[in-house]
């Protein structure tokens, strides 16, 4: 962070760690990388996530969930609006970090911050209106009560885009939640302090430790670890930018047919989200039940 | 004496400030009335004078719609939709803050129980303002088209049995949709609204965007045939109700009603007895029987007759009759001297028809408006009782024996607001729900509302549904 | 309807299947929601104080752990005899609990006392043993002066279906214990729902029992208000039914004097006030008590309570 020219003061800096379970740990590995602003000046360290950080934090998302998925959908709704609550007491901090990282102005941060949090709220609205747009009372023809429920598909890997490193973060992880979902993110390598500050965000509001999980690292080391994990049921491959690696990884998820998001690097994150992000980590379930006396 | 006496545990009045003047809450500020008058509202547990109130004239009311009109053309309909939401949310949080405050006041002006004004009214009311707050920017998904459009102001009256609570069935998706509210409280229940007033001003909401105009039948009157509505919303009383329809007739308003219901609360013999018992004890005596959904006809299945009612007298000694702040009550006061007349009226008629009558043996304060916990056995759909909506703790027992019999006597009623079904038999439910005339089936519960969940009636209990996706329309042009 | 009325109950396994599917189902989310509604009642001022010693007189203060010793015993029986050594007003509590090789340790600590000894036996907690075991664990627990004889179900028989096994082998507990009262432990955690609660305490009754009780305390979920509230029905309609009345006593996890008193606020307005007193009601905890002194001693001072204040046992 740039020191306030201002004054002589030095600055307490933060050190940016994993977002595990609820708890900030170091990576099991010890590494971390250099992250630098858009003008290449040193910002932090972050830590460098290995696989055994994605085993725990796939272990931590699974154990969230049972927890996560038995409270009421109004219930989720008030823990998402809670951490726009804290995402906007912290938009200037937020504002400060994009600036930093994407080069943008202060103008150009504050409007990407303010976006980001009135898509947070825009999600935080949906969990309790899920069933009543994708569920049905179906008539069937017979004498039978048959109804669908949509419901969460389970633990979602996810790659955050480059692009956007708040309002693109957002727009992937909130959809992922108000869907009922757990998930493990893995930040956008070269701009992931957005990212551990909305990690900080999430542990001082109402979100169950685990039901949320960062990584920071590289996607090719990491990423494969998560496509491959039979515990994981979801894979959001929206920042994958090296189609390669894209291939791979949708191939890996097919092993246990992970529900998979493909790429979209580049997309227009401005724009109105729809209900596609929450639909692909939703599954349907149909029950019957005669009608007689 | 009892063994085991909980002692009194009082909440304390300490938590709310009444003031002792309200005027009219129109664009945004408390105004005197122009052609209106005074009058008092009273605690209807102690018949002390909470406050003096003002009941609104026709010039007020203009007022009043006028400024909803400037602030929708202006201010509310052309706002962005996530920022309707957003005012929406500031709301719920306000309520949810101020929730012990508006519990105190609803129990004191209402005569409810302090746990149930703390543990249903406000926790639903908050829950109905979040949920209609996340529905503001997402009207395109609500199944009524891909720009559904508000339809104006909404002139809205409400009953006196949940204030506040009805309130937010109103307001809640009224503004979601785009529209702005002139919203007339009961002549009894008044201050939880005004108390609102004041959370629209700590919310930062646009002036004239919610109004409220207290007063009595008159002013209702005035507001609901004013040609500067667009909507009308309605609960109250199915007589009302019918002359409002009269009133709108020709005017091309669009109207919502919430009227009076005779719910039948069907017990079948393989029944989960003892939460049953819960069920028919929950449908006729939670909020004093002053519920227009309540169970109010006990369907028991003739072999199990006998039995369900001894179990029920026996639970219904366990009820607290008694002060609404105490946190031990569980029947509070009667709302005004005129509903309390109405039950005594019909309780006579009941057992002048010939129907047996019991109540709980409980001591009654001596001040204030009170009745015990009733029954009526030996009713038939042939007497009063069973006819017409008492509004009051009195349960009318009928008997039937077969499930196509038990479903002929519940739709025998010109009501069709609700119905209770208790069975083990998952399939007999849904037969019964699926004959049920009534636009809620409550199956092994009772008197369970959500804001995500549609709640209305048939026939002459009122037409359209407040709550959930469906609960939209009403306030949508299509 | 007597007593006789049902002795053909338990005549065949076929007839007391039919009895215990015949009762009335209970469903949880209503029984749950009144469990928590009684659970909003306010307890003030002289009704705590009378409630707090009430408790305090109903508690089966227990210890039965592998590593108990004598001296532990007798530490929990000094304990129980004067719960708060500053104020000899306080109740002493209804019993102390332990397993059958330490009864007469106890019986020495409380001779004189009025507190009772209870042990455990039946192969506790588990149950899984051959029934000539079983009988010979109750018969030395009752040699050794056990007042009382708190008994596991099979509860393998019962998920099994072998109704009348259990039912067969309380009758043999029963008449092992000659003037020991007999709990039966249900170990409701295990039975899982609360129908088969409802079906295992009325096999209890029919079969003899004086005390239904929820649980070991080794298995969790251990005691619960709306599992307390279903048994509480079940003894209601059983003395309804055949004139004979039975205690019940939820054990384990109620640590708090909160936690107690809405238990004594549920049989108050559940099987009714003959229930009131320790001769029909006991809770099995050890922790508790510590809590209920703090509580008495705040209303006596006015000030909250310390830990450094209330004997550890």
């Amino acid at each position: 962070m740039p020191t306030d020219s201002r004054s002589e003061r030095v600055e307490v800096r933060k050190t940016y760690k994993l977002y595990i379970g609820g708890a900030f740990p170091r990576s099991e590995s010890g590494r971390t990388y250099e992250v630098s602003d858009s003008g290449g000046q040193f910002l932090a360290n972050a830590a460098l996530a290995s696989r055994k950080d994605a085993r725990d934090a796939v272990v931590a998302a699974h154990k969230a969930w049972p927890g996560w998925t038995a409270r009421t959908a109004y219930n989720r709704g008030q823990v998402l609006y809670r951490v726009a609550e804290m995402l906007e007491g912290r938009s200037g901090q937020f504002a400060a970090e994009v600036m930093a990282a994407e080069g943008a102005s202060r103008a150009r941060a504050d409007a990407q911050v303010s976006a980001a949090i009135d898509r947070w709220v825009w999600y935080a609205g949906w969990t309790d209106k899920l069933a009543q747009v994708h569920g049905s009372s179906n008539p069937v023809a017979g004498p039978y009560f048959d109804f669908s429920v949509p419901e969460p598909t389970g633990v979602v890997a996810a790659i955050a885009p480059r692009a956007s490193s708040l309002l693109g973060l957002v727009s992937m992880v909130a959809p992922i939640l108000a869907a009922g979902n757990t998930c493990v993110v893995l930040a956008a390598a070269g701009r992931p302090l957005p990212a551990i500050t909305l990690a900080e965000v999430l542990a001082t509001s109402d979100l169950p430790g685990g039901v949320v999980n960062l990584l920071t690292g590289q996607a090719s080391e990491v990423a494969p670890w998560l496509a491959s994990h039979l515990d994981v049921q979801g894979l959001d491959l929206t920042g994958v930018d090296d189609p390669t690696l894209a291939v791979a990884l949708e191939r890996a998820a097919a092993g246990n047919l992970k529900r998979v998001l493909l790429p979209e690097p580049e997309a227009d994150w401005a724009a109105d989200p729809g209900l596609t992000r929450m639909r692909a980590f939703l599954e349907t379930k149909t029950v019957w039940h005669p009608v007689g006396i | 004496m009892a063994v085991f006496e909980y002692a009194p545990a009082p909440e304390s009045r300490a938590i709310v400030a009444i003031a002792s003047h309200y005027g009219l809450f129109i664009g945004g500020e408390f105004v005197e009335a122009e052609d209106g008058h005074p009058f008092k509202t009273v605690n209807p547990a102690t018949e002390e004078v909470l406050a003096e109130v003002t009941a609104a004239g026709p010039r007020d009311v203009d007022r009043a719609v006028r400024a909803a009109r400037a602030a929708q053309e202006k201010v509310w309909g052309p706002m962005p939709a996530q920022d309707r939401a957003k005012y929406l949310y500031r709301i719920a949080r306000i309520v949810q803050e101020r929730s012990r405050e508006l519990a105190v006041l609803e129990s004191l002006d209402n005569g409810k129980p302090i746990r149930e004004s703390r543990d249903v009214d406000l926790p639903l009311a908050a829950a109905w303002f979040f949920h209609y707050a996340g529905w503001a920017d997402k009207l395109p998904y609500a199944g009524l088209g891909p720009d559904p459009r508000p339809l104006g102001v909404a002139g809205q009256v409400i009953p006196w049995n949940f204030p506040l609570l009805m309130l937010a069935w109103k307001i809640a998706p009224a503004l979601a949709c785009g529209n702005t509210v002139v919203l007339k409280p009961a002549e009894t229940t008044p201050l939880t609204a005004l108390a609102f007033a004041d959370i629209c001003r700590q919310a930062g909401l646009p002036a004239g965007v919610v109004n409220i105009v207290t007063g009595a039948g008159e002013t209702g009157a005035a507001l609901v045939s004013h040609d500067g509505v667009d909507k009308v919303a309605f609960t109250g009383s199915t007589e009302v109700g019918r002359q409002i329809a009269q009133t709108l007739a020709g005017t091309r308003k669009r109207l919502t009603l919430e009227l009076g219901g005779k719910a039948a609360n069907i017990v079948f013999d393989d029944a989960p007895l003892d939460q049953a018992v819960e069920g028919i004890v929950n449908g006729i005596f939670f909020n004093q029987g002053h519920v227009c959904c309540a169970g109010s006809r006990l369907l028991v299945q003739e072999s199990i007759h006998d039995e369900v009612l001894d179990r029920l007298k026996q639970r219904m000694t366990t009820l607290r009759v008694g002060d609404p702040l105490d946190k031990n009550t569980d029947i509070g006061a009667i709302n005004s001297p005129a509903q309390l007349a109405k039950i005594a009226e019909l309780s006579e008629a009941g057992q002048a028809e010939g129907a047996e009558r019991w109540s709980a043996p409980c001591e009654l304060p001596q001040q204030g408006y009170w009745f015990p916990p009733t029954l009526f056995t030996g009713v038939t759909q042939a007497h009063r009782i069973a006819r017409e909506e008492i509004f009051g703790p009195v349960l009318s027992v009928l008997t039937f024996r077969t499930p196509a019999e038990a479903v002929d006597k519940a739709n025998n009623t010109p009501y069709g607001l609700s119905a209770g079904v208790w069975t083990e038999k998952g399939s007999r439910i849904l037969w019964t729900a699926e004959r049920l005339r009534a636009g809620v089936v409550w199956a092994n519960t009772f008197n369970k509302f959500d804001p995500a969940s549609p709640f209305g009636g048939y026939k002459e209990s009122g037409y359209g549904r407040e709550g959930g996706r469906q609960g939209l329309e009403a306030y949508l042009a299509h | 309807m007597t007593g006789d009325a049902l002795a053909d109950v338990a005549a065949s396994a076929a007839s007391l299947r039919r009895f215990l599917h015949g009762l009335p189902g209970v469903d949880q989310v209503g029984a749950e929601e009144r469990a928590a509604r009684l659970a909003t009642r306010s307890i003030k001022a002289a009704a705590k104080r009378f409630a707090l010693d009430l408790a305090t007189a109903m508690i089966d203060l227990t210890t039965l752990e592998g590593q108990d010793t004598p001296g532990k015993v007798r530490a929990l029986c000094a304990k129980a005899r004067r719960p708060d050594p500053s104020d000899p007003a306080t109740p002493a509590v209804a019993a102390v609990c332990v397993y059958p090789d330490l009864v007469s340790t106890a019986r020495q600590a409380l001779a004189g006392s009025g507190v009772r000894v209870a042990s455990v036996a039946t192969a506790f907690p588990s149950g899984r043993a051959v029934r000539a075991v079983k009988i010979a664990d109750v018969e030395y627990a009752v040699g050794q002066g056990a007042d009382e004889v708190d008994m596991v179900i099979d509860r393998g028989a019962f998920l099994s279906g072998d109704y009348l096994a259990v039912h067969d082998e309380i009758v043999a507990v029963r008449q092992a214990c000659g003037e020991a009262h007999l709990k039966v432990i249900l170990e409701t955690g295990e039975l899982a729902t609360y129908d088969n609660v409802r079906r295992a305490s009325w096999l209890a009754m029919l079969a003899g029992a004086d005390f239904i009780k929820t649980s070991t305390g080794k298995v969790q979920p251990a005691a619960t208000l709306p599992v307390t509230l279903v048994m509480l029905e079940a003894v209601r309609d059983f003395r309804a039914a055949t004139g004979r009345q039975v205690g019940v006593k939820p054990a384990g996890g109620i640590r708090s004097a909160k936690d107690a008193l809405r238990y004594l606020v549920i049989v108050n307005e559940t099987a009714g006030e003959d229930w009131l007193s320790p001769q029909w009601f006991r809770f099995g905890a050890s922790s508790l008590l510590g809590d209920l002194l703090m509580q008495r001693q705040k209303l006596t001072t006015g000030h909250y309570a310390g830990h450094d204040y209330v004997t550890e046992g």
